[in-house]
């Protein structure tokens, strides 16, 4: 019987992820839009989008190959699994123990190597920039995401995401200088990972800077709406990941009722609301980086992680 | 029993190695003699496997009157022996079926035939071996056989030059071992393994011997600033006996290390888990740095064998870090990861350099700026590359993930270490970790990328066609072993204890009867991994997207020229290139590490001719290492030319001189 509720819960969490995925990102461009004075799309617009490009029609390039085809589904695949593994309303889920958080980030760059080829499969020049540019920024933000965890599992002592939500809202955490630093490194990361402002925007075309966009500049139809609804959810899962590790207060334990899972989902939609609210005025206060700068970014969080490392040993808490 | 199944194994290959040399221009040489080393291979990875598994049997030894009059030969299998012999046996058994295919293409089959069967009993040979005279004699025969399938094709350009500088590092290597074991034999001159395990070095001399085995070993595996003759001498040789070097020889290697560092030399000194991984760490990401800069496909693969060596050399010295703190539990983790990571990279760059291998026979190019769009005319050979990539790159589900995982995992355990020097150095050795693995899966996206998607870029990767099904069959055998690696790791774990138990008196907790096939290397609260699960949610969720879109999106496809923003050229030159890939990296990194300089040349206005761009690269180590050793050793010997040309009365006045000298000290020392 628990194992069924446990099986029902976990099947609900799998399900919001993939609904609110569109409506966060839909919600970030509003918010970023009434900053900008624009009146804005509605929020609900990302669900239209998808649809429409789902009914479209594909148009493929003469040489694209099966990883072409191919791709679309298993980056989509492989991040839906990532964000279903983070806890999100609720923790210690039946199966959260699959994978912990160095599996996640894992994932995430197995999604990331297809999405890559696939960039480079029909051989034009931008898919190139692209695939060259976003492995170039994923090959340094990947330690610096790493040494984070590294931080977080040497505080928890476990680099699962439920231990470590479980450990921040105990008594043991105290108020950490390596918390903050590894707080302002994750953010870098989810920033650059995203392709958000200023590593990348993902409001342009042509425009030679442009990373995400470029890798995906020849999807169409149905494999577009794949890849965006898999960008959409990486958002979400980087949300998820800030929201459970650092701000883990809401999220229901295994086993308590059901009325701590319904505070659960609200406290998550307010944390949602509250870090795109904050996404957004972040992306409106900057300017977009030279493609150069942002290894020197995400340099800065490569040391941000490792320096919270190296803190823990020496601060003490208080 | 195993053992006496092993030496006739062996002595079977070292049979057809002869015959081979009789055969060799006959045609039907190159189906007898790989059809004969598969059999060998085979039977000795049947008994290798059972002797790992069945956990109860005690270690068997033997001694063969052969060798030194003295000694004879000792050998003897144990838990940590029958390992190697698995990773030995599974890579030569796979070797030998892809060369019944890829040998048809050979074009001197006289020269690789006979030395084929040698190399593969000699590295057998050496995983026997157990005195240190044995495991000398046979590491030789192993470094010169190999040498000689380097030599293979011999007037190409280069290859002689990679075969004197592999000759030259071996040399060094063996010289390294040969004083390694000289010490620890010590003053009781006994040579057999037992008589040194018995006895107990000094600290100070126990040191010295790390060092040299460092040399020693870490010369023949890859350890930076060692590495230098691996990018030469790999890519030099046939592909089969190149995933061999790179797969096996390596390996062979790593053994040679623990054997005596784990094994023959007694309890480990803290500092040591300092050095080794601090080594491997350099190494792991000098190597992926090295190989992001290649446009030659094999020499890539190369330099990622000396990543991955970082990669286990950082396992292997968090081992000895946690056990000279006797943290047994810990230090088993790290040496199973080590371990695993050991099979898995056998697997998974046999798997590659098979693969590069189809590609150099289906167009004779190596280098990746003459390839591209191969997927359209060797699709089963792409998927079997896609596979390796994937796994090489650190990518779950496959195999390379997990054993890098419990790596992490290990070195998530080292806040526990008293030293504070290892406390702030391991998480730095994380990052290197970290940062080996992203830039792994940049570097084989653009190996994977260049070489077989996009457009051809030459006729002969225009004309290439699907490589033979022998060749097919031995990659598509290491294509399921990663994903099995992958998805059941427990099995391989649990497979590990008896050698970790052996070694550092602790295992890995079973990790059979957990729920799922979860792996679980410490307690489950702290961390865990389930490939199996990770796999079957994959594939549900990835089958369920399919549905749903089969189902209600639209079907309509249209093909049609690419978009490219609207600026599409029909040019395959206009497509990215491995240089141009890499250029993102080459920026961020290569100005410090290689000193790269871009220059661009632009023609005046008005001036037709192209522009160009020329990339200068400086390989530092050699820069700063070798050529000034070079230039010493030349130096030397043209002082030293002097002594050939003298009178004889000078001979003498030079003989009774040392006789003195030699006496002198023997006085001053008594």
């Amino acid at each position: 019987m628990e194992l069924i509720l446990d099986a029902l819960i976990q099947l609900g969490e799998v399900t919001l992820v993939l609904v609110l995925a569109p409506l966060l990102t839909g919600y970030v461009r509003k918010v970023k839009a009434r900053l900008l004075r624009r009146q804005g799309p509605p929020i609900v617009q990302p669900y239209r989008d998808l649809l429409r490009l789902i009914r479209k029609e594909v148009v493929l390039a003469h040489n694209a190959s099966w990883v072409f085809r191919v791709a679309p589904y298993l980056v989509f695949a492989t991040t839906w699994v990532a964000a279903a593994l983070v806890p999100t309303f609720a923790s210690g889920l039946v199966v959260s123990y699959a994978a912990d958080m160095i599996a996640i980030v894992a994932l995430l760059g197995s999604a990331r190597f297809m999405l890559a080829l696939a960039g480079l499969d029909v051989g034009t020049s931008f898919g190139g920039i692209g695939s060259s540019r976003e492995m170039m920024i994923a090959s340094l933000a990947e330690p610096a995401m790493l040494m984070v965890v590294f931080t977080l599992s040497l505080l928890a002592g476990s680099t699962q995401l439920s231990s470590i939500a479980a450990f921040m809202q105990g008594p043991d955490v105290g108020l950490r200088v390596s918390l903050a630093l590894a707080l302002i490194g994750l953010v870098m990361v989810a920033i650059a990972e995203n392709a958000r402002i200023p590593v990348d925007n993902p409001a342009t075309h042509l425009e030679l800077t442009m990373v995400h966009e470029a890798m995906i500049l020849e999807y169409s139809g149905r494999h577009l709406a794949l890849i965006e609804a898999a960008s959409f959810l990486k958002l979400l899962l980087y949300l998820s990941v800030v929201a459970c590790v650092f701000v883990p207060w809401g999220v229901a334990m295994s086993g308590q009722g059901f009325t701590a899972y319904l505070t659960g989902v609200a406290a998550y939609v307010l944390k949602l609301v509250a870090a795109g609210f904050l996404l957004a005025v972040f992306e409106t206060a900057i300017a977009k980086m030279r493609v150069f700068r942002v290894p020197e970014f995400m340099g800065a969080a490569l040391m941000l992680g490792f320096l919270a490392a190296l803190l823990l040993f020496v601060s003490r808490v208080t | 029993m195993a053992l006496e199944g092993l030496l006739w194994c062996i002595a079977i290959l070292l049979g057809t190695s002869v015959a081979a040399v009789a055969i060799a221009r006959n045609r039907s040489a190159t189906p007898l003699v790989y059809g004969a080393a598969l059999a060998a291979t085979t039977i000795a990875l049947v008994i290798g496997v059972s002797s790992l598994l069945g956990r109860s049997q005690p270690a068997v030894a033997l001694t063969l009157p052969v060798g030194l009059p003295w000694l004879g030969a000792h050998f003897r299998l144990d838990a940590l022996a029958a390992f190697f012999l698995l990773v030995v046996n599974l890579g030569g058994a796979t070797a030998s079926l892809y060369g019944l295919g890829y040998g048809k293409h050979e074009e001197a089959p006289a020269r690789v035939l006979p030395f084929f069967p040698a190399f593969l009993a000699g590295m057998n040979l050496v995983v026997l071996a157990d005195d240190a005279f044995t495991f000398l004699f046979t590491w030789e025969f192993m470094s010169l056989s190999s040498w000689a399938l380097v030599m293979a094709h011999h007037r190409r350009p280069g290859n002689a030059a990679a075969g004197y500088i592999y000759l030259l590092m071996a040399s060094l290597g063996t010289l390294a071992l040969l004083l390694a074991f000289g010490l620890l034999a010590g003053p009781s001159g006994s040579y057999a393994f037992d008589a040194i395990r018995n006895s107990m070095p000094s600290e100070r001399v126990s040191g010295v011997v790390l060092a040299l085995a460092l040399i020693g070993a870490g010369s023949k595996a890859g350890l930076v600033p060692l590495h230098v003759w691996l990018p030469l001498a790999h890519p030099a040789a046939p592909s089969h006996v190149s995933a061999l070097m790179s797969g096996v020889m390596t390996k062979v290697a790593v053994y040679g290390f623990v054997r005596i560092v784990f094994d023959l030399l007694g309890p480990p000194i803290w500092w040591w888990g300092a050095l080794v991984p601090l080594l491997g760490g350099v190494t792991a990401v000098m190597g992926v740095l090295y190989a992001l800069m290649q446009h030659d496909l094999k020499r890539l693969l190369a330099y990622h064998t000396v990543e991955n060596i970082g990669i286990i050399f950082i396992g292997l010295g968090l081992a000895l870090a946690f056990q000279a703190n006797e943290m047994q539990a810990a230090a088993a983790l790290a040496l199973t990861a080590a371990l695993f990571h050991v099979f898995n990279h056998s697997v998974f760059k046999s798997l590659l350099f098979f693969g590069a291998g189809a590609v150099l026979t289906a167009t004779g190019e190596r280098d990746m700026e003459h390839l591209g769009g191969l997927v359209h005319r060797m699709p089963r050979t792409a998927f079997a590359f896609l596979v390796g990539s994937a796994a090489i790159s650190a990518l779950p589900p496959f195999n390379g993930f997990v054993s890098e995982w419990l790596t992490f995992q290990a070195i998530l355990l080292s806040p526990a270490l008293p030293q504070w020097l290892l406390k702030f150095l391991v998480p730095a050795i994380g990052a290197m970790l970290a940062l080996s693995a992203a830039l792994a899966a940049a570097c084989f996206v653009k190996a994977f990328g260049v070489t077989f998607l996009g457009r051809p870029r030459t006729q002969a990767a225009q004309n290439a066609t699907e490589t033979d099904p022998l060749s097919l069959a031995a990659m598509f055998v290491f294509v399921a072993l990663c994903l099995m690696a992958g998805i059941l790791p427990g099995y391989f774990i649990d497979a590990l204890a008896p050698v970790t138990e052996a070694l550092v008196g602790a295992h890995v907790p079973q990790q059979e009867e957990l729920s799922w096939l979860t792996i679980v290397p410490i307690a489950e609260s702290r961390s865990s991994y389930n490939g199996l699960l990770l796999f079957a949610f994959i594939a549900l969720s990835a089958w369920l997207v399919t549905y749903v879109i089969h189902r209600w999106a639209s079907a309509a496809t249209r093909r049609a020229a690419p978009w490219d923003c609207g600026f599409p050229d029909a040019s395959p030159v206009t497509q990215y290139t491995a240089g141009s890939f890499s250029q993102p990296i080459r920026r961020v990194f290569g100005t410090v590490v290689f000193r790269a300089r871009e220059d661009v040349h632009m023609p005046a206005p008005g001036d037709t001719r192209a522009a160009r761009l020329r990339v200068q690269l400086h390989d530092v180590l050699w820069d700063v290492l070798y050529v000034p050793t070079a230039g010493l050793v030349g130096f030397a010997a043209d002082r030293l030319n002097k002594v050939q040309f003298m009178s004889v009365r000078a001979y003498l006045t030079l003989v009774f001189a040392a006789l003195v000298v030699l006496l002198m000290i023997l006085a001053v020392w008594n």
